[in-house]
């Protein structure tokens, strides 16, 4: 029965989607990181942090004003020219977000984009498994058809 | 499991109406001027600009979320690029007159009657993209550029020649919507074959004869109708039908596969690959690369987008199919390449999802001051910038491509069924998952 079926892909994968990953906390702990950003990247460009640190991000803007926004976490700060703006928050959300320029800086301001990595690429994973399980479904419905 | 819309109230006589469709172009058009005049005029910021917001933020939106997936070519329905070119051609602005046109109305070359120009048209664009995305007067010119063609075009050659084999949007829209779940066929093909004036391809006083040079009755795919709805209104039999059908059924139709459109699938996914590194990828020496046209920087970034458009994943599937030691392998090739249509669709809707959300609120201040002037005509121009969909965004990537996966997987299976050819369905589906893999490290990794 094709609704039977359907069922029992939709149930794997939302176990793929709410099955608990293993995640190792650093509570207490905290970090500075500081990001030069110039036109069009932020440098570093991929920031790795624990889950449950208390993150500290210091941008540093070289040429012209830019800013940091942090997409998952929807949080901001800016820098003008040669000045160093800090932000800090406590990395309580797990996955791969990524940082983005807040103030308008030139031609290729709405792609100056960094990434923020807390824990493991939680959402990376999960994908790599959805994706798993649709491929096997699609398998199985050549099956089921044959 | 198909449903006729034209049986709603209303849908027919909606369509068939030449004021609703005109009047729509029309706004379009004007919308169309005004991005031409405020890349020109206006401000050089790309996200202060109308040409760039409207354009590359709001129309790619709505076509590749929402009209591709969900109604196909109905974007083309509507498309004002090809409609000065049209007036001209058919001395005539809204329906047949009876008088000529100005058109020449030669037959397109035979040799040119593929999407291999729109091909490379497409990879043209992809090439110069960063520029093309991010400032309002190289836009306004690539815009301006494609009108001019259109017109050009439709003066020499007859129908609609620059939307079916020259426009670098058309190519990948006609791949798409092939995906799409809704179609315009005829009712009953023995009733086209009965009719010996075939008004729906030559014209009559109620309207063109097909602007795609496509008979409706030997269509099978949705790639060669722009659902202008000519057919309809000349059709006197009433056989034609607007229908809605499950999802990608023209991948699965062994009539019409073609090799020119095997590799738009391969440029397409291979471009959702590289536009996902380059915009939204956190290597800045990258973005440099494709902007920087001409430096010996961005010549790396072209070869990286020509290698893996049109060498690096065609060679890659090339030996996925072969795995399954095919008789006829450049037919199971061509064949094969269909299924990846979902897979490249999806993975431009996960790409764009990422793109517009963070992007789609520049609409507000470009609606009340278009080119960057100052103006607030209808007081949204200081409105912030705020990403949209924040936290949802990863689980609707992540669920775009395994949809993309699961449907390419199951279509390969079809088709690897209907070539006898199962062999070549582990591999292929190997193939899939990597290309899905590819893009889902590059969104989430």
């Amino acid at each position: 029965m094709e609704w039977r079926r359907w069922g029992f892909w939709l149930a794997v994968s939302l176990v793929v989607l709410l099955f608990p990953l293993p995640q190792a906390r650093a509570e207490g702990a905290s970090r500075t990181l500081r990001i030069e950003a110039r036109q069009f990247a932020f440098e570093p460009g991929e920031l790795k942090v624990r889950p449950g640190e208390k993150v500290t991000l210091e941008l540093v803007a070289v040429d012209v004003a830019h800013g940091l926004y942090v997409e998952g976490y929807d949080l901001e700060v800016r820098a003008e020219p040669g000045q160093t703006a800090r932000l800090t928050f406590v990395a309580d959300r797990p996955g791969t977000f990524r940082l983005r320029c807040s103030v308008t800086c030139g031609d290729l301001h709405p792609f100056m984009v960094g990434k923020l990595q807390v824990g493991s690429r939680l959402w990376f994973w999960r994908a790599l498994g959805l994706m798993a399980v649709a491929g096997w479904a699609g398998l199985s419905q050549r099956k089921a058809g044959a | 499991m198909r449903y006729d819309v034209l049986q709603l109230p209303g849908v027919k006589r909606l369509l068939t109406h030449r004021w609703p469709q005109f009047t729509l172009r029309l706004v379009l058009l004007a919308a169309f001027v005004l991005a031409i005049l405020a890349g020109w005029l206006g401000t050089p910021v790309g996200n202060r600009n109308f040409a760039v917001v409207a354009v590359w933020i709001a129309w790619w939106a709505l076509l590749i979320l929402v009209a591709v997936p969900w109604l196909g070519r109905a974007w083309c329905s509507v498309c004002p690029i090809p409609l000065p070119g049209e007036w001209l051609q058919n001395g005539a602005v809204l329906g047949p007159t009876g008088r000529a046109g100005l058109g020449r109305n030669r037959r397109w070359p035979r040799r040119l009657r593929n999407i291999w120009l729109q091909n490379a048209a497409f990879t043209a664009l992809a090439l110069t993209s960063a520029v093309i995305l991010t400032s309002p007067v190289v836009t306004a010119t690539v815009l301006a550029a494609l009108i001019l063609l259109a017109v050009g075009t439709a003066l020499v050659y007859e129908r609609r020649a620059f939307c079916r084999y020259l426009c670098p949007v058309g190519g990948f829209i006609g791949l798409y919507a092939q995906a799409a779940p809704l179609e315009l066929r005829v009712r009953d093909t023995a009733v086209c074959a009965a009719h010996t004036e075939k008004a729906c391809y030559v014209g009559n006083q109620e309207g063109y004869g097909c602007p795609w040079g496509t008979f409706p009755a030997g269509m099978v795919r949705n790639n060669v109708c722009g659902l202008c709805f000519e057919c309809l209104r000349t059709c006197a039999y009433d056989n034609i039908v607007l229908r809605i059908r499950p999802w990608g059924e023209d991948l699965t139709q062994p009539r019409g596969r073609k090799l020119d459109e095997a590799f738009k699938a391969f440029i397409m996914l291979g471009g959702a690959l590289v536009y996902a590194a380059v915009f939204l990828g956190p290597w800045g020496a990258l973005k440099d690369a494709a902007y920087r046209l001409g430096s010996s920087a961005w010549w790396g970034y072209a070869g990286l987008l020509l290698g893996v458009t049109w060498i690096g994943l065609p060679g890659l599937f090339a030996l996925a199919v072969r795995a399954g030691r095919p008789r006829h392998w450049r037919r199971a090739f061509t064949a094969l390449a269909y299924a990846l249509v979902p897979l490249g669709l999806m993975a431009w809707v996960a790409f764009s999802l990422a793109f517009v959300a963070a992007n789609l609120s520049y609409i507000w201040p470009v609606l009340s001051d278009p080119l960057g002037w100052g103006w607030n005509v209808f007081g949204t121009a200081q409105v912030p910038w705020t990403p949209y969909l924040g936290r949802w965004l990863p689980l609707l990537q992540a669920l775009a491509l395994a949809v993309g996966v699961g449907w390419s997987v199951r279509v390969a299976g079809r088709i690897a069924q209907e070539l006898q050819l199962t062999r070549a369905l582990y591999p292929v589906t190997a193939f899939v998952l990597l290309a899905g893999g590819g893009m889902a490290w590059l969104l989430l990794g």
